[in-house]
């Protein structure tokens, strides 16, 4: 040890107002966007087909073993529902809306949990793990559409929300698609206002319907096609007639919820690195102080 | 760390105040086990859209700022190197030390799937490895955990002093004495990992509600926000020790320390200064400026919360000011609101999921909440009567005593 103190200092200072500056400034041109992966799957949800039959409701409780009935229809999404069709009815405009989980390309429920109970697995669907929640509800707080949904009135509560029907479409066995099979509410729609397929065909068939059909949809003229960069992306992609504001998906920018926050975490903590450093320097100015106060004492 | 500190001595399980927290206790425990075997549901406001309420927003995010006291004290002391307000470590530390320990108790009831906790410091076990380093969440798991073992660790020699001198068991006794060296070689490492854990994980608990995107008010919404928590909660460290120190004098007739308030009440300033500056220049600079006045409710919120942090700093700004004890207990308790109030408007105020849904916390909510806070003042008043954390001389007690005499 031959630093002298001063240098110390100036290194615990430096320390410090580098972990303040990259803790700060979000990462601008470092973070490279997430894209879908190559073996995507999703689904389109067509608003200007669909009837408001709900029939996809309960294929989903059916699929998915949940509670309920078609003579008790639920409300919203809630602890035992992955899925729900919404009717907007507002100034003479009306629309339906199917509600489940999005499967974001860059999603904020997977970069929130912290063990890795919420992941984007095999095709790209989001996934929850009942062997790694604990329940701590981070996964809503990240998700800017509030599709995982919590079981409230139990002392054994789980986390609800849409899987893909996974269990239907993939074969464990061979750990690839079934051929032909389709998740529940797909499956269940009379008018194919909702469709299963390979994410690159979804978004080539959506754009083929408002380039076929430009009055039809919103904005009338240069519709959009929610999902295509909304949030980072969704491999679940929307269609309407009407704005989707107005239908209760949220406006969000190009980017994931989860990139700034991200940007700041590994800014901080690439390598651990800051940290360790950090502690070496805090240790070395300790043991510093201590000798000259020791000396100190002494000198009396 | 060794000290002039003293036990205060006196009944410390049952006596007329505690009789009361023994009863409000019981009511906890009655809830908690409501809560434990129906849900979370049946006994919070929680829902859906509002996922997080006070168990979060006060008992873990604000509990933990307002146990910053031992992190602040510490950075004073042993790193700026002002040995002069070596009789506050012991106190803050005992602070602390339960603030975090409550904390920790805390999730325990807020996580729905809590025996399951135990995968957080294990990594997933069995499936090692299954860490999510990307989540702040984790982070600040990780970090906490650590730091309430190393803040019992850092009160170790209270305990092994007074082991050491009273004990009649001849094992005890020569372990304290062991443990006393040890610490003496180790201490600084300790309590250099004492500075970095709260460095990381409170800033994170800032960092980690950016994930709530566009569910966050743009006005708390800002990518500077680890350090405003980071700020935030030295300033309420401060504000902690000073307050603690003049409430245990009176209630415990011990010396406070005035002149050594005063000066930690200079640090006050420059901390809350520190923040409005960054505060402000932030959202300028981020192009909020109107934002500031056109937000309706949330110019309102923004404006109390500034309005509690800048109040304290022009009290305290003038030394003739700083020197009045009154005053100082005051700024210090609109501090250690102004810290709160930025933590609830960043956990739960601004936080808006959307329409249809709303949050106020149930009255077993909050007994929930406050049961925490009252065992936290129960283990303190035992700590403190059975084992030396505060220092300075009982003369207004002696004095008494002799009186009445």
């Amino acid at each position: 040890m031959t630093m002298d103190r001063r240098t110390l200092l100036k290194g615990v200072a430096a320390a410090g107002a580098g972990a303040a500056v990259s803790a700060a400034t979000p990462a601008e041109a470092s973070s490279v966007r997430p894209t879908a992966p190559p073996d995507a799957v999703g689904m389109l949800y067509d608003a200007t087909r669909c009837i408001g039959c709900r029939a996809c409701v309960t294929a989903c409780k059916t699929a998915n073993d949940l509670p309920g009935n078609i003579y008790d229809p639920p409300n919203d999404l809630d602890g035992t529902t992955k899925n729900i069709i919404k009717l907007y009815e507002e100034d003479g405009e009306k629309s339906f809306m199917k509600q489940q989980c999005m499967h974001c390309i860059d999603p904020g429920c997977v970069n929130a949990c912290m063990i890795g109970a919420f992941k984007k697995r095999e095709f790209g669907i989001v996934t929850w793990d009942i062997h790694r929640c604990i329940g701590c509800r981070y996964c809503q707080v990240a998700c800017p559409y509030n599709i995982p949904k919590f079981q409230w009135d139990t002392a054994l509560p789980k986390i609800v929300k849409c899987e893909l029907c996974t269990h239907i479409i993939t074969d464990p066995e061979t750990g690839g698609l079934r051929e032909g099979a389709l998740p529940g509410c797909v499956q269940a729609c009379p008018k194919e206002a909702v469709i299963f397929g390979k994410y690159d065909d979804l978004l080539a068939d959506a754009r083929q319907r408002v380039a076929d059909h430009p009055e039809q949809y919103y904005p009338a003229g240069d519709p959009q096609i929610f999902g295509d960069t909304e949030g980072g992306g969704t491999q679940v992609l929307y269609l309407a007639g009407v704005d989707f504001e107005k239908l209760g998906l949220p406006e969000l920018g190009d980017e994931g919820v989860a990139v700034e926050g991200r940007n700041i975490q590994h800014g901080i903590y690439k390598g651990f690195i800051a940290p360790v450093a950090l502690y070496g320097i805090l240790g070395a100015v300790l043991w510093r102080n201590r000798r000259v106060a020791k000396k100190e004492g002494s000198d009396e | 760390m060794s000290s002039q500190a003293k036990p205060v001595g006196g009944p410390a399980i049952y006596n007329r105040f505690t009789r009361y927290l023994a009863i409000f206790l019981g009511i906890w425990v009655l809830i908690l086990l409501y809560r434990f075997l129906t849900g979370i549901g049946t006994v919070s406001g929680l829902t859906d859209g509002y996922p997080w309420g006070v168990w979060i927003a006060f008992d873990v995010v604000t509990g933990t700022a307002l146990g910053c006291g031992g992190y602040a004290i510490a950075i004073l002391c042993y790193i700026l190197n002002k040995g002069k307000y070596h009789p506050l470590v012991r106190p803050a530390i005992l602070t602390s030390a339960l603030g975090y320990s409550m904390a920790a108790l805390a999730i325990v009831f807020d996580v729905g799937r809590w025996w399951g906790i135990w995968r957080i410091p294990l990594g997933g076990f069995p499936d090692m490895g299954k860490y999510n380093w990307d989540s702040a969440l984790l982070e600040v798991a990780l970090c906490v955990m650590a730091y309430v073992g190393v803040l019992w660790i850092e009160l170790g020699p209270a305990f092994l002093e007074k082991w050491k001198a009273t004990s009649k068991k001849q094992g005890l006794v020569k372990f304290a004495d062991i443990g006393l060296k040890f610490y003496d070689k180790a201490l600084i490492w300790i309590i250099a990992l004492g500075l970095l854990l709260p460095t990381m994980h409170q800033s994170s608990l800032g960092t980690l509600m950016l994930v709530a995107g566009k569910k966050l008010h743009p006005l708390w919404y800002t990518g500077w926000i680890p350090l405003l928590f980071l700020i935030s909660c030295i300033g309420m460290g401060y504000a902690v020790v000073v307050w603690e120190a003049g409430v245990s004098s009176s209630v415990f007739k011990r010396d406070r320390h005035d002149a050594m308030l005063t000066s930690l009440s200079g640090a006050m300033v420059v901390v809350l200064a520190l923040f409005l500056i960054l505060r402000f220049a932030d959202l300028i600079y981020s192009g909020k400026t109107t934002m500031m006045f056109s937000s309706g409710f949330y110019s309102v919120v923004f404006w109390i919360e500034i309005a509690l942090f800048a109040i304290p700093m022009v009290m305290l700004m003038r030394g003739k000011d700083r020197a009045n004890f009154a005053t100082m207990m005051r700024a210090s308790i609109l501090i250690m609101f102004a810290g709160a109030m930025y933590r609830f408007d960043a956990y739960i105020v601004a936080f808006n999921p959307g329409k249809n849904w709303s949050y106020f916390p149930t009255v077993p909510e909050m007994v929930i909440t406050l049961g925490t806070v009252a065992l936290e003042v129960y283990l303190y008043i035992v700590i403190v009567k059975r084992y030396p954390i505060l220092s300075g001389a009982r003369a207004v007690q002696v004095r008494e005593l002799e009186g009445r005499a």
